[in-house]
């Protein structure tokens, strides 16, 4: 039982950087039906610009860490959202409208773009940072272990949660979330209302693109070390959490990374972790079968 | 003689190599209801659309209140208080009706959205009842008074209606062009109308239009081009009134 819980906890944790990946493919999908394979990538700046940022706060000497984490969070946020506009603007802006399957060519080109360009300026090494959290929450004295939540792991399920509640509202009830959501369904008539399709795509890419960053922020925090790769790994779990879930819908994502981290962690505690990826890929496998358009995927019942 | 509130000079569409509007030449007055007419397929729906930029004209003119918006993109042609409500309607099917209406205010400041709401409803009672319903599971006579009521929400001075009356019940499009004829005369709404059922529109509007194959042919009063010969036979003998 304790060790249940020891990887649920792990395993929601591993989940929630999932899911906040996961948020900008499904989003991006739903409002121009491509898959952004470059986002895992952005993802993976995201961490490097945190952990910059990170370094050069250690050198200035600033040392409460709340106030360096908020710092951190910023950079790296406003790093990674440049990013994801850039690569909107320059891979998948001039060929809208053009063959399906052209920006999904340009989606790879641009993800081996930035994993080159990463690992010629970075490095090809791991790069580490000492811990910067190390307490925790003992939360079960146990014969062989202790069950344990540490501060980063709260902290991390903590965003996640404060972030997707403050993300659902925004496209739920607000103006940009509206104008989101009509760009999605017919985005000649959002145009004949006066939205600005082409800036609402935008902003779509750099919300994605920030809670990415967030991600990346925690994954640097979390595990201490990041490569340019971890980019590809990271982003193939998310992008499969966006199936697993119903690609488009934003619950879908948050559900589908956090059963993917669960699936991962689960596996990896009871089996092997030599063969979690392909557990994590099989059970995906399994849900598209039976369920095509995902967990929470919406099928077309409409008249339109 | 002051400009016309909407100006269409020389205009020629094309879709691809395929031409679909020849060099159309059109004005709307401020204060007017004007009415094109023409078979299927003449290019009525290009007109309209032409006016908001999707698709651009390749040549001629076209101005609304002296500006040049013929190469404008379209958000900034509907921010200029121009609306249409388009051919099929184009509800956005999974927002509710509420949200579809939130939609059609998206340029306007917000501060009369509870009145403007009010309005749209005492004109489709209809609407009020399915508030929360998807806009996508309303019946398609719903669906176009959510269509005209989303562009009556953007408080638009000229309302482009591209065939308003089709699928609904002949007592609904009495209602509806009796509703165009109450905001023309007393909100003073510029109405630029296509329509099929070409003997009620020509009854309602100042002048009309009849459009051939993608080229003006015939103009005047409404009430003139409805006495003609020509239109008659084209497009009233039979006829659905
Ligand atoms: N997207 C398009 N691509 C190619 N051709 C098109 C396109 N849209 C319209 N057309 C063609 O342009 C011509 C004019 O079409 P349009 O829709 O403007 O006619 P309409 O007068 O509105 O007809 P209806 O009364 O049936 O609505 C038609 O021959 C049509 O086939
Ligand atoms: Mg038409």
């Amino acid at each position: 039982m304790d060790y249940f819980l020891q990887q649920l906890i792990n395993g929601l944790t591993l989940g929630s950087i999932y899911g906040l990946i996961a948020i900008g493919y499904t989003m991006v999908y739903g409002i121009i039906g491509m898959i952004n394979f470059a986002h895992g990538d952005v993802f993976m700046v995201s961490a490097f610009s945190a952990l910059i940022a990170f370094l050069v706060i250690l050198a200035v000497g600033i040392t409460a860490v709340p106030l360096a984490l908020v710092m951190v969070l910023i950079f790296a946020m406003l790093i990674s959202s440049l990013y994801g506009w850039t690569v909107e603007r320059i891979a998948y802006r001039p060929l809208r409208g053009s063959f399906r399957l052209a920006p999904l060519i340009s989606a790879i080109g641009m993800s081996i773009v930035l994993q080159n360009y990463i690992q010629i300026v970075q490095g090809a090494r791991v790069k580490a940072i000492q811990p910067v959290f190390t307490g925790g929450i003992t939360l079960h004295e146990g014969d062989l272990f202790d069950v344990r939540i540490s501060t980063i792991q709260i902290l991390i399920i903590v965003t996640t949660i404060v972030l997707m509640t403050v993300f659902s509202l925004i496209v739920a009830k607000t103006s940009l979330g509206r104008a989101q959501r009509s760009c999605e369904q017919d985005q000649k008539m959002a145009a004949l209302l006066g939205i600005d399709v082409d800036r609402t795509i935008s902003l779509t890419f750099v919300m994605g693109a920030a809670l990415a960053a967030v991600a990346g922020t925690m994954f640097l925090m979390y595990y201490g070390v990041v490569d340019f790769f971890i980019g590809f790994i990271a982003g193939v779990k998310a992008f499969t959490a966006a199936v697993l879930g119903g690609i488009g819908s934003l619950p879908g994502a948050m559900l589908g990374g956090l059963l993917i981290g669960l699936i991962e962690a689960f596996w990896a505690g009871y089996f092997s972790s030599e063969y979690k990826d392909v557990a994590v890929f099989a059970i995906l496998a399994i849900v598209l079968i039976f369920l095509p358009t995902g967990l929470l995927g919406k099928p077309e019942v409409e008249k339109v | 003689m002051s400009q016309a509130m909407l100006e269409v000079s020389g205009v020629t569409t094309y879709y691809g190599n395929i031409v679909a509007l020849r060099g159309v030449d059109v004005h709307v007055n401020q204060g007017e209801i004007v009415t094109l007419i023409g078979a299927n397929g003449a290019g009525k729906s290009t007109l309209m659309m032409t006016i908001f930029g999707k698709p651009q004209a390749r040549d001629g003119r076209i101005t609304y209140m002296g500006e040049d918006i013929t190469r404008m993109p379209t958000h900034k042609i509907a921010r200029l208080s121009i609306a249409q409500s388009p051919e099929g309607r184009r509800i956005f099917p999974r927002m509710t009706v509420f949200e579809n209406l939130q939609m059609g205010a998206a340029i306007t400041d917000g501060t009369h959205f509870q009145s403007d709401l009010e309005k749209v409803f005492a004109f489709f009672p209809r609407l009020k009842e399915r508030m929360h319903q998807r806009g996508g599971t309303l019946s398609g006579g719903e669906q176009q008074m959510l269509a005209i009521a989303r562009a009556l929400m953007s408080r638009p001075k000229l309302l482009l209606l591209d065939e308003p009356s089709l699928g609904l019940a002949p007592l609904i499009v009495k209602q509806i062009f009796e509703s165009l004829r109450t905001l023309n005369q007393e909100d003073g709404l510029t109405v630029f109308l296509v329509e099929q059922n070409a003997y009620h529109a020509l009854k309602l509007a100042h002048r009309g239009y009849v459009m051939v194959n993608g080229l003006i042919t015939m103009t005047g009063g409404g009430r003139e081009l409805l006495a003609r010969e020509e239109v008659r036979a084209a497009y009233l003998e039979g006829g659905r009134h």
